[in-house]
Parts: structure tokens; sequence; C-alpha cells
């Protein structure tokens, strides 16, 4: 073994490789990322209006929330197959798969995260004179937030998983060097492109963790206390407002 | 869309449902490989997720599984798998990736339906005497079962999507017909595939739901006794997503 390349002797593990083809590595974890950042966008721009349908209206919420599940139950092969036809072969067939299963979680926890927006948060924000948009954006979105983060923390690490069956298309990123991987037998490459992989998924996982702290600094020190000195700050508040 | 007519008339074509290639063939092994691995991953997985739940240990566990089966892509492990040296055995590196992909929904959902089966009731029927056994087979399982049901259909369809999956390397099932049509860029098969794919992992789920609702023990009893309408509502199917405090 001394001497003679890792490439030459098949091994799982392989600096020469790393080295050797990093531009392509790095070529595939950018279109990985992109393609992920691009269907978690998409999907939340959709699911959130689906969402707040589905709270206007019950006769909606049922669709809603049954054709997501259907989709979700579709499996990944079979989605982008289905797609082919109308996207032909491009990244926008991986995009829409991505974005469909996204939909599922996403305005299911969208739903959840308004629905416990305790009522007299509303309600005070009526009082103040907030109109529907305002208070939409300004108290009920921000109380929802830690929901929809986890819900977008969920969807994020599934999709950067899911990403890698667009290989079968040419657009599966990481997926991709997988898949050229599994043709040739080429031990290093699906190792290194699957742990680049994990990676990405925890990494992502960890900066929208960041994100949720960074955007709801209330539940920072987070539990009971926390709760509690809200509970009392909001009493205060609430006698000063009385008193004033 | 001409794609559309053109794979309906590719599942009309009689001679693509016969033959070792034929959609009957295929269709045959996905189910045995979904049967097998799901009876598997049952078998694994639900006694572990019972008797930790029972005991009340293991929650970061069961969670832990779950987060590390989301972000691990599926298509990987095939492949990794059928690099190793499991790769030469046939049909093994498909059922463990098939079965690595089940256990946990299986786990997580058994162990959150034992946790969350009404404490109420399974501190009165723990003074009433019962032994651990008992408790589990008479109290926790029943309120359980729903949740329990909820994980063996996630696994299910999980299975299914996973055997589509392993079509890519080379492993048997209805994915093939997809794979192959790619092969010879023939987008009506890979259409007609795609559909049948699908379907059958829509009717799997339908299946799954209409067990759940038949083999509902605490459905039965509800028919049966008169308390039935007093009961809390504990056994009744899972909540809400599992949302993290709502801050305030």
């Amino acid at each position: 073994m001394a001497g003679q390349s890792c490439l030459i002797s098949n091994d799982w593990i392989c600096g020469e490789y790393v080295r050797t083809r990093s531009q392509e590595l790095t070529d595939a974890t950018v279109q990985h990322v992109w393609i992920t950042l691009a269907s978690v966008a998409i999907g939340l721009v959709v699911a959130l209006p689906l969402a707040l349908l589905a709270r206007r209206w019950r006769v909606v919420a049922g669709p809603v929330l049954g054709l997501t599940t259907v989709l979700y139950t579709v499996p990944s092969l079979a989605m982008f197959s289905l797609l082919l036809p109308f996207f032909g072969v491009s990244a926008a067939v991986v995009i829409t798969g991505l974005v469909l299963y996204s939909l599922t979680i996403l305005v299911r926890n969208i739903l959840a995260g308004l629905a416990s927006v305790p009522e007299e948060a509303r309600e005070a924000a009526r009082g103040m004179g907030y109109g529907p948009v305002r208070l939409l954006f300004g108290v009920e979105l921000p109380l929802a937030l830690p929901a929809l983060m986890a819900g977008l923390r969920i969807t994020t690490v599934s999709t950067v998983s899911l990403t890698t069956v667009g290989a079968i298309i040419g657009y599966g990123g990481l997926g991709n060097l997988i898949y050229e991987g599994m043709q040739s037998y080429f031990k290093a490459q699906v190792l290194t492109a699957s742990v680049l992989c994990v990676a990405l998924a925890i990494v992502a996982d960890l900066l929208l963790l960041g994100v949720q702290r960074l955007l709801t600094p209330w539940a920072r020190s987070g539990g009971a206390k926390a709760r509690k000195k809200a509970r009392k700050d909001g009493k205060r508040a609430r006698t000063k407002a009385r008193t004033a | 869309m001409g794609v559309i007519g053109e794979a309906w008339s590719w599942l009309a074509t009689g001679s693509h449902w016969s033959g070792g290639d034929g959609v009957w063939h295929r269709l045959g092994q996905h189910l045995y490989l979904t049967l097998v691995c799901l009876v598997i991953s049952c078998a694994i997985a639900l006694p572990v997720a019972v008797a930790l739940g029972h005991i009340g240990k293991g929650g970061a566990l069961a969670v832990n599984i779950s987060n590390a089966g989301r972000a691990v892509p599926t298509f990987a492990v095939l492949v990794l798998l059928l690099l190793s040296p499991l790769g030469t055995h046939g049909d093994w590196p498909t059922v463990i990736a098939l079965v690595l992909f089940a256990v946990p929904p299986l786990l997580t959902n058994a162990y959150v339906g034992m946790r969350e089966a009404d404490r109420e009731v399974v501190e009165a029927a723990r003074g009433m005497g019962m032994t651990g056994g008992q408790l589990i087979a008479r109290v926790e399982l029943p309120l359980a079962f729903p949740l329990i049901m909820t994980g063996v259909r996630s696994a299910a369809v999980q299975v299914v999507a996973t055997a589509t999956l392993a079509a890519l390397p080379g492993g048997g099932g209805l994915g093939r017909i997809i794979t192959a049509g790619f092969r010879t860029t023939d987008t009506a098969q890979v259409v007609a595939g795609a559909v049948l794919v699908a379907a059958l992992a829509l009717l799997i789920e339908g299946l799954f739901i209409g067990l759940q609702w038949l083999l509902d023990p605490m459905r039965r009893r509800g028919g049966r006794t008169a308390v039935a309408g007093r009961r809390p509502p504990a056994d009744q199917a899972p909540k809400a997503p599992a949302v993290p405090d709502p801050a305030g």
C-alpha cells in the first residue's frame, strides 16, 4: 500500500481525490446549495399565503392540507419524473419537486404557529389601531416564528438530502458526484460527496437555529423562567398602561 | 400534452406488463421488498420503542434518530452500501437501506405514543395492582395504538419510496421502469413508471389509514362500553406537529 496512490487502490478515504478534484467538489456543493436555497425560499413564499388562506377559510384548509400530504407521499424519483414533461431536463424539475415537498411541513407549521398566538396579543394590537396587514407582520408572524422556524429547519434538512435524487437528470448537486461514483465504482468520490451532503444539512440546520435565536431574542433564555418573566413584564406594562 | 398520451399508451400496451422487465414482475418485487423490510423494521424498532416508552427513558435517542434519518440522504446510503463489501450479496444492500430508513419513524412515533398515554389512566392502572407487563398490554399499548400505526404508515411509505430509489444502483422494483426509461431517453416510459410508483405509494398510504381505523382497539372498546363519551381524548390521533414553546 505504501506509496501507492489511493486513487488507484480505490480507497474510501482519499486526500488526493479531495485535492485534485476540489474544483469539481466546489461546483457540486455550490449547485447543491443554490437548488436547496431556491426550493426553500420559493416554498416559504408559496406556503405563507396557503396557510393564511387555510386559516381564513376552513373550506380551503381541508383540501390544502390533504393535497400537500398526498404530494408528500409521492416518492422523490417519481415526483421528478412526473415533472419532467412540464419543464424538460432542467433545474426547475428538481426545484419544483422540492418546493412541493416543503409545502407539507411549512403550511402545517405556519398554521400551528399562528394558532398559538395568544388572543390577548391580537386584541391589544387591534386596540392600538393595527390594521390586518400590520397585525399579521407586526404581531402574529413574529409570535409564530418559533413554530415557523422549526418547520423551516425540518424542511431545509430534508431538502438538502432530497436534492441528491436530482442526479437522475443531472441537477442533484453533490448527488451528481454520488451518481457518477456509483457508475464507476469510485469509492472516495461517493463517500466524500455523501459526507459533504450530511455536513451541509447540519450547517444549514445550525445556521437556521442561529437565525431563530437572533429573531426571537425574547425566547433566548428559554424555558419557564423567561415565560414567567415575560408574563410579569406584561402585567407590569399593563398596570402601567392603566395608571397612565 | 403529448407525453401524457404516450405514457398512457405505454401503460395500455400489454407487452409492457409481462416478462422479467414487465410491470407485474417489478410490482411483485416492490411489494415483496416492502413487506419483508417493513416486518424486519417493526420487529427491530417496536419492541425497543415500547420498552423505552414504558420505562420513560431514551427520549433524546428517539428524537435524534429521526433527525439523523432526515439529514442522511437515502440515495447516498444506497450507493455506499452497494460499493461496500455487502454490495456483492444480491438484495442485501437494498434491504439494509430500507430497514435503516424505516426504523426512525417507527421508533419515534411508538415512543411518543407510549409516553403520551394518559398518565392518570396509567397511574390508576398501577394503583389497581397491574404488573408492568399488564400495564403495557392492557393500558399503554391500546392508548399508544394510533401513534404506533402512524409510525408504521410513515415507515411503509418511506420503504416504498426508498425501494424506488434502490433502482438507481440496480435494485429491483418499479423504480427500474423509470430508470430504464431514463437510460433509453423514453420520456413516456419514465412518466408511466412514475405514475405507477406514485399510485402504489398512495395506495399503501390509504391501506394503512384503513387498517389503523379498523384495528384501533379504543374504537372497538368505545362501541361496547357506556363510558366511551367520558373518555379523555388521550387516545385521539396525534396532535398538531410538535411545536416548540411559543414565547410569551
